[in-house]
């Protein structure tokens, strides 16, 4: 059991890092956690030149709230999330992602940046960032540059990610004060399973008592995560009822495109994603409007 | 390609080592070290056979470069009896309760599991079974193990209460 030969870069630093991307570009890749990119190495399915190892860099580690936003360094694992205190308040449903992410010893390695560089549909900790209004920050030694969750993913396994480029940080707003998340992550048993359906939610009261805002996003049941945004439009400026979230729900289970596999068929996961944008609009309403 | 240093202890003895950038944790213990307890299973993370301890948290070997260990301790099997050959009371407990069939998986389950009790020593069963699913059985089932756990949780209290006359929970005998 090896890896094919790479050669190795370790940084100490971020500009070290960057400009280790650039020299050996486009046949490098970055090196976090290794979960992903240690399997495919080994199973033949990817190859690469250089690894840039992000071990030793300094300051990636870092989950902080920085004006009204909420900023996770490149090298923040999914045992960190759990670990912060911060992110209960400011990314509830990142936390709650993060509980579900395989076992104890994977979330020690894993990190949330590579879950989304990664650029799977079932990857458990987009759909959350995506819910909060997240962006990737990305750095190259040409300058840096945020992307919207919605405007990175391009297919299953593509992103707009240049080879050169590094994910530094994710950052999304803190949620506003008359907020609530929801999320629900179906597989075929408790821990260490890839996601069948995947709904992360965030829905904002405004001062009429009504749902002013609302993010819906679906992993799982479409090449990338995507926004339920048919269905969002159906719950803004309604104060939400059962058959209102009903027609929502439909609405979801309408914009996704599921496909069938030894997980579940793809109406099994349309009907799911109804099911369960459901339950999560419903969780996150009723959490709002004090029930 | 070329060799990196690594300096680390292993269950508590420095060593130093020279590693090739693509080798594995798991490969360095098993093939180098000759600490063959840690066992290849999946190979591919799925199973938390080869889980060893790095500076007190559990990582599975087969995915951890042997680069990322220099300058942290790494704990395995080998390394938890007393050094005069008495058991962790984990081993005892997976002795006591039966959870051990073929044993393959044991010395991985023991090291998950002793992650778990290093950080809460009084865990309910439903966080014993949350926190040992990323490990796996494949033939006696995880009721024995679960049952292990936690009687070495109590037996481990027990002990501490004895040693200390205080109890990690707080209350006093």
């Amino acid at each position: 059991m090896m890896s094919p030969e790479f050669n190795l870069v370790l940084p100490e630093s971020l500009p070290e890092a960057l400009a280790a991307l650039a020299d050996h570009a486009p046949d490098v890749a970055p090196w976090a956690g290794g979960t992903n990119l240690q399997v495919d190495l080994r199973g033949g399915s990817y190859r690469v030149g250089t690894v840039v190892g992000l071990d030793r860099v300094a300051g990636l580690d870092e989950i902080r709230r920085e004006n009204g936003s909420v900023h996770l360094g490149a090298r923040v694992t999914l045992a960190d999330v759990l670990r912060e205190p911060l992110l209960k308040e400011a990314g509830p449903s990142l936390v709650e992602s993060a509980w579900h992410f395989a076992g104890a010893p994977i979330r020690n390695l894993a990190t949330v940046a590579g879950n989304v560089a990664y650029g799977s549909p079932a990857g458990d900790a987009v759909p959350p960032l995506m819910a909060l209004g997240a962006e990737v920050v990305l750095e190259s030694k040409g300058g840096t540059r945020a992307v919207p969750m919605e405007g990175f993913f391009m297919h299953v396994r593509k992103t707009v990610r240049q080879p050169d480029e590094l994910i530094t940080a994710l950052r999304w707003p803190v949620p506003p004060t008359h907020s609530a998340e929801a999320f629900y992550k179906l597989g075929l048993r408790k821990g260490d399973a890839i996601s069948v359906v995947c709904v992360a939610v965030q829905l904002v009261r405004g001062e009429d008592g009504g749902c002013s805002q609302a993010r819906i996003a679906l992993g799982a049941v479409a090449p990338i995560v995507i926004r339920a945004h048919e269905a969002e439009i159906k719950l803004v400026g309604e104060a939400l009822t059962p058959s209102l979230i009903g027609e929502a729900a439909r609405e979801a289970a309408e914009e996704c495109s599921p496909i069938g596999d030894i997980r579940g068929s793809a109406a099994y996961r349309r009907r799911m994603v109804e099911v369960l944008v459901s339950r999560t609009v419903t969780q996150a309403w009723n959490e709002l409007v004090g029930v | 390609m070329e060799k990196h240093r690594v300096t680390f202890t292993i269950n508590g003895q420095p060593r130093e080592l020279w590693v090739w950038p693509n080798q594995l944790l798991l490969n360095v213990l098993r093939d180098k070290l000759e600490l063959t307890g840690t066992k290849y299973g999946c190979g591919i993370g799925e199973c938390g056979l080869c889980t060893v301890h790095i500076d007190g948290q559990p990582y599975m070997s087969c995915l951890e470069l042997a680069i990322a260990i220099d300058g942290r301790e790494v704990e395995t099997i080998e390394g938890i009896a007393e050094p005069d050959g008495t058991l962790h009371p984990l081993q005892e407990a997976f002795l006591d309760h039966a959870a051990v069939q073929c044993g393959y998986c044991t010395p991985g389950l023991i090291m998950t599991a002793k992650a778990l009790l290093d950080e809460n020593p009084t865990p309910a069963e439903e966080e014993v079974r949350d926190w040992m699913r990323g490990t796996l059985c494949r033939c006696t089932g995880y009721a024995g193990v679960v049952r292990a756990v936690l009687g070495a949780a109590e037996s481990m209290q027990k002990e501490y209460v004895h040693s200390n006359g205080k109890r990690h929970d707080g209350l006093d005998e």
